[in-house]
């Protein structure tokens, strides 16, 4: 870094953090028990929150520059916010994260390659959701032509870093083109009507994932509830603000706003943690905008994950059943730390009989997927995940239950690379549910091996 | 800064993963949790035995470093702020459990184990070690001893003083020594042991500590009671104690806390009350049981508005965690927070916190007051920002005389927070010139060369603060 672009970022820092949320951190350290980042890192300061707080406000107040150093610690959290929960003073400290990856990002100088590959993601491919299942659909004539099979005997694979390798062999099936189009605006309740609700379907949940999106409405629908589901909708922003394109991010937030604001619906229903917290957290991101501030606030107050709606409107009263298997569960860090739901999840799962409900030791710890952390940081992301498995295998469960996409693939990763595959299988909480409720064509008594 | 040829040396000590010298760690250990002290290091050390320290302290003292030992960073009285630069030492390596004892009913613990780890870790077996500061989620071992820390259940048990029965200790020459033992009585020599607890890193380094365990109480009730008048609240306390009851903890919150308290933890504390006692007792389940139920009685004799015993440990759990959150849950209201812990005879309680109101009131400022009611140790909270150079004054003002009221009450500066850079100004003010020169001649006669954790402790002049 040229010591011109250092004092630009210093500037930057200086104009757009916000002073009182540092001074907010009084440094009492309630945090440090909390963070992955700072236990995986043998108790660095530097890799905890309290320490990445007092770095950022060393730099606005001039006492450091914003060097190479200070730049990995920053890139190298989570962004789990596991931290928020437990900070007494109540500092906003993924807010403080985003505004400062922000910056780095805007003052820095990517390779061409990196740049490519940045803007065909961010700019091109996420937030366009016809392109996003065009890619999809080509991912699936990779798995179905045969070219997988000869991309891994010819070892091509092997040019890629471990946790790309395997994440290659994890994904799931992808569901044809036809499918991914074959949508309707509307749904009506399958019983007695009490909420009619909005579903944001997200990007990589209506391609990738697009059979757990369609369990999603069959729930909302069973549990008394009128889908509406805009199509104009688009990707959440989460991908972008997390990896410090926030303009972007703020570009996809109106899209969505607009989608939604003329729908009358009583919440907006998400079934990825990632992008409920993202989108519940709307109002902070165009707080600067008077146009926008609150109808953001607005738009943000109706988000709600589908564990809680569902709790809400009884579901877990309804007859749930499985085949007998210990089932354990792992937090959606955004769903816990922001959107603050945890009990739900476990609520729906002890209901389901045949259930043995194990809960995982430090299940709220983050697995190490953390958006993009597990491609970008893969060395880091797999120490949190080999982590992760040693808690799970402590409970013998033989379904691990997440409630987002990013922790659902790494789930399936840590089951892979511990060769577990024969006796455990990762499932996002909708799919076992509809399994569990005994939906026509999903006959609940057939385990389903992923 | 250090020179290059310090640094290979320090390096060959302890090994190169473990000497920092990069920006971001020395401005990673350039505080604690005392508010506008920052000042960074040139290196931080995490050594793994008593050896590599001894061999640390040896070059220090002939090169003439600075010194500071730093468990986790949470005290409030900038004892671990590395003011005069020089190297920080972590303990993060000597961080293990090394015995429990159960027939001499002991732990040999090394400095780095975090406080709850070694409660739950004594729990167990039956044991409990009762010194339980509200940062005991964080805080080191090495730390309370240093700190002399307190608890919420000071008042039974007393503090970390009466649980330390032994220490090794790294000497400042870099003799290693061994004080007191498992023992229950030992008066051999001068009691060092007693004489390094509090001493704030300035004497030496502890590097292990044989800590007393007692019996876990078979069983603990807690219970709260609301007032609408602060001197009623206080007045309990005295009948409470003058009735011949030690309960496990007497604790005292006013309404400014409870207001920020019930904001963050949504349990239900009313916030209308003046004042409330949150009230714990352990021991046997009949003497449990008629302590609250005598308690209940004297609270309601001195016009307690409501008396409620908490149904089950959940419930208990979350008073006691609310009122641990007190401190950083105050600092909600300003982006700053000033907090102290004048202490008084606990007979004094009620013209101490009448004389805090009137001094807040003569400063125009929100003093929140919580604390150890029973311990007669209290703490007055202002919240304020560092920016306002106006108000920070009155904030200065305002303490110095609450100090000198607690002093004039037969108290003290403080009570368990300890005397660091803070209030090294004030300690005079305790102890008097001739104490200060005795504490000074220990301090010469063990550390000549002054590196072991400088500028803490003593002034360099009385009254005036040294950064506010």
């Amino acid at each position: 870094m040229s010591s011109l672009q250092k004092e630009k970022i210093q500037a930057a820092f200086q104009e757009r953090i916000d002073y009182d949320e540092l001074l907010n951190c009084m440094r009492c350290g309630f945090c440090l028990p909390s963070c992955p980042t700072y236990i995986q890192s043998g108790y660095k300061e530097s890799q905890s929150p309290r320490g990445r707080i007092a770095l950022m406000k060393a730099v606005v107040d001039g006492v450091m520059e914003p060097d190479a150093d200070f730049e990995q610690t920053l890139n190298e959290c989570l962004g789990c916010r596991a931290c928020e929960p437990v900070c007494p003073a109540g500092v906003n400290y993924g807010h403080l994260l985003e505004e400062a990856r922000d910056i780095l990002n805007q003052h820095k100088k990517h390779s061409l390659p990196v740049k490519v590959l940045r803007s065909s993601f961010f700019k091109h491919l996420f937030p366009n959701q016809k392109r996003m299942q065009k890619m999809t659909a080509l991912l699936g004539v990779y798995q179905k032509s045969g070219l997988q099979t000869v991309a891994r005997k010819t070892g091509v694979m092997k040019l890629f870093p471990e946790s790309l390798r395997t994440m290659e062999r994890i994904l799931p099936k992808t569901p044809t083109l036809k499918t991914m189009q074959n949508k309707s605006p509307f749904y009506s309740t399958l019983s007695e009507r009490k909420k009619v609700v909005g579903f944001f379907t997200g990007c990589l949940m209506d391609t990738m994932f697009n059979e757990t999106n369609q369990a999603t409405i069959h729930l909302l629908q069973k549990a008394g509830c009128h889908v509406v589901i805009p199509e104009v909708q688009n990707c959440c922003g989460a991908l972008h603000g997390h990896a410090g394109e926030k303009e972007l991010a703020i570009q996809l937030a109106k899209k969505n706003i607009m989608a939604f604001e003329n729908e009358e619906v009583d919440y907006i229903i998400t079934n990825a943690g990632g992008c409920g917290a993202f989108l519940h957290d709307y109002g902070h991101l165009l707080k600067k905008e008077p146009f926008w501030a609150e109808r953001a606030e607005e738009f943000a107050r109706k988000i709600k994950d589908i564990t809680a709606v569902l709790v809400e409107l009884d579901f877990h009263k309804l007859d749930l059943q499985l085949p007998q298997q210990v089932v354990t569960y792992q937090d959606s860090c955004h769903l816990r730390n922001v959107q603050r739901t945890f009990e739900e999840p476990r609520k729906l799962l002890k209901a389901i009989k045949g259930v043995t409900y194990e809960e995982m030791p430090d299940a709220e710890r983050c697995c190490g997927s953390a958006g993009i952390y597990n491609l970008v940081h893969s060395e880091l992301s797999m120490k949190h995940l080999d982590y992760k498995m040693e808690r799970v295998q402590e409970t013998q469960a033989t379904t691990i239950v997440t409630t987002n996409p990013g922790c659902l693939l790494q789930m399936k990763l840590g089951i892979e690379r511990e060769g577990l595959s024969e006796r455990m299988r990762a499932v996002h909480i909708v799919d076992l549910l509809v399994e569990a409720v005994g939906v026509p064509g999903t006959p609940r008594n057939m385990s389903k091996k992923n | 800064m250090l020179e290059q040829s310090v640094i290979n040396k320090l390096i060959e000590i302890v090994g190169e993963s473990n000497v920092e010298t990069s920006t971001t760690e020395r401005v990673s250990y350039s505080y604690d949790a005392t508010p506008n002290f920052q000042a960074l290091p040139d290196a931080i050390l995490a050594p793994q035995s008593t050896e590599e320290i001894a061999n640390i302290i040896k070059l220090c003292n002939e090169e003439k470093i600075p010194i500071v030992p730093r468990g986790s960073g949470t005290n409030l009285s900038a004892g671990t702020t590395p003011l005069a630069g020089g190297i920080v030492i972590l303990f993060k390596h000597m961080n293990r459990i090394l015995e429990i004892d159960e027939e001499n009913l002991t732990a040999t613990v090394q400095p780095g184990v975090i406080t709850l780890d070694l409660c739950n870790a004594v729990e167990e077996k039956g044991l409990l070690y009762p010194p339980d500061p509200s940062s005991m989620k964080i805080s080191t071992i090495g730390g309370n001893i240093n700190e002399n820390s307190g608890g919420l259940r000071g008042l039974k048990y007393g503090v970390t003083r009466d649980y330390v029965l032994g220490l090794e200790v790294v000497l400042p020459n870099g003799d290693i020594i061994r004080t007191g033992g498992k023992l229950a009585k030992d008066v051999a020599g001068y009691d060092l042991t007693r004489l390094l607890v509090g001493s704030e890193g300035t004497l030496g380094i502890i590097t292990e500590a044989i800590l007393k365990l007692v019996p876990l109480p078979e069983t603990k009730k807690t219970m709260l009671a609301t007032y609408q008048s602060m001197d009623d609240a206080a007045m309990t306390v005295s009948a409470i104690i003058s009735q011949k009851m030690t309960p496990t903890t007497l604790e005292f919150m006013d309404q400014p806390t409870i207001e920020v308290i019930e904001a963050y933890a949504k349990i239900g504390l009313p916030t209308d009350a003046k004042a409330v006692l949150l009230i714990e007792q352990d021991g046997m389940v009949e003497v449990v049981d008629r302590d609250i139920k005598r308690i209940t009685e004297i609270c309601k004799a001195h016009h307690a508005v409501t008396v409620e015993v908490a149904k089950d440990e959940m419930e208990a759990e979350q008073l006691r965690s609310a009122r641990r959150a007190a401190l950083s849950t105050i600092a909600r209201l300003k982006p700053t927070t000033i907090l102290e812990d004048a202490t008084v005879p606990r007979s004094q309680i009620a013209p101490m916190v009448k004389a805090i109101n009137e001094i807040a009131e003569k400063y125009s400022l929100k003093i929140c007051t919580f604390g150890h009611a029973g311990d007669g140790n209290l703490h007055p909270t202002v919240p304020t920002d560092a920016r306002d150079r106006e108000e920070m004054d009155r904030v200065e003002k305002a303490f110095e005389e609450i100090f000198q009221k607690a002093v004039e009450l037969g108290g003290t500066i403080t009570g368990e927070h300890g005397v660091g850079a803070m209030k090294a100004p004030y300690l005079e003010m305790k102890l008097g010139k001739e104490g200060i020169e005795a504490m000074r001649a220990i301090k010469q006669s063990l550390d000549p060369n002054n590196i072991m954790n400088p500028l803490k402790m003593f002034a360099k002049d009385t009254r005036k603060r040294v950064v506010l």
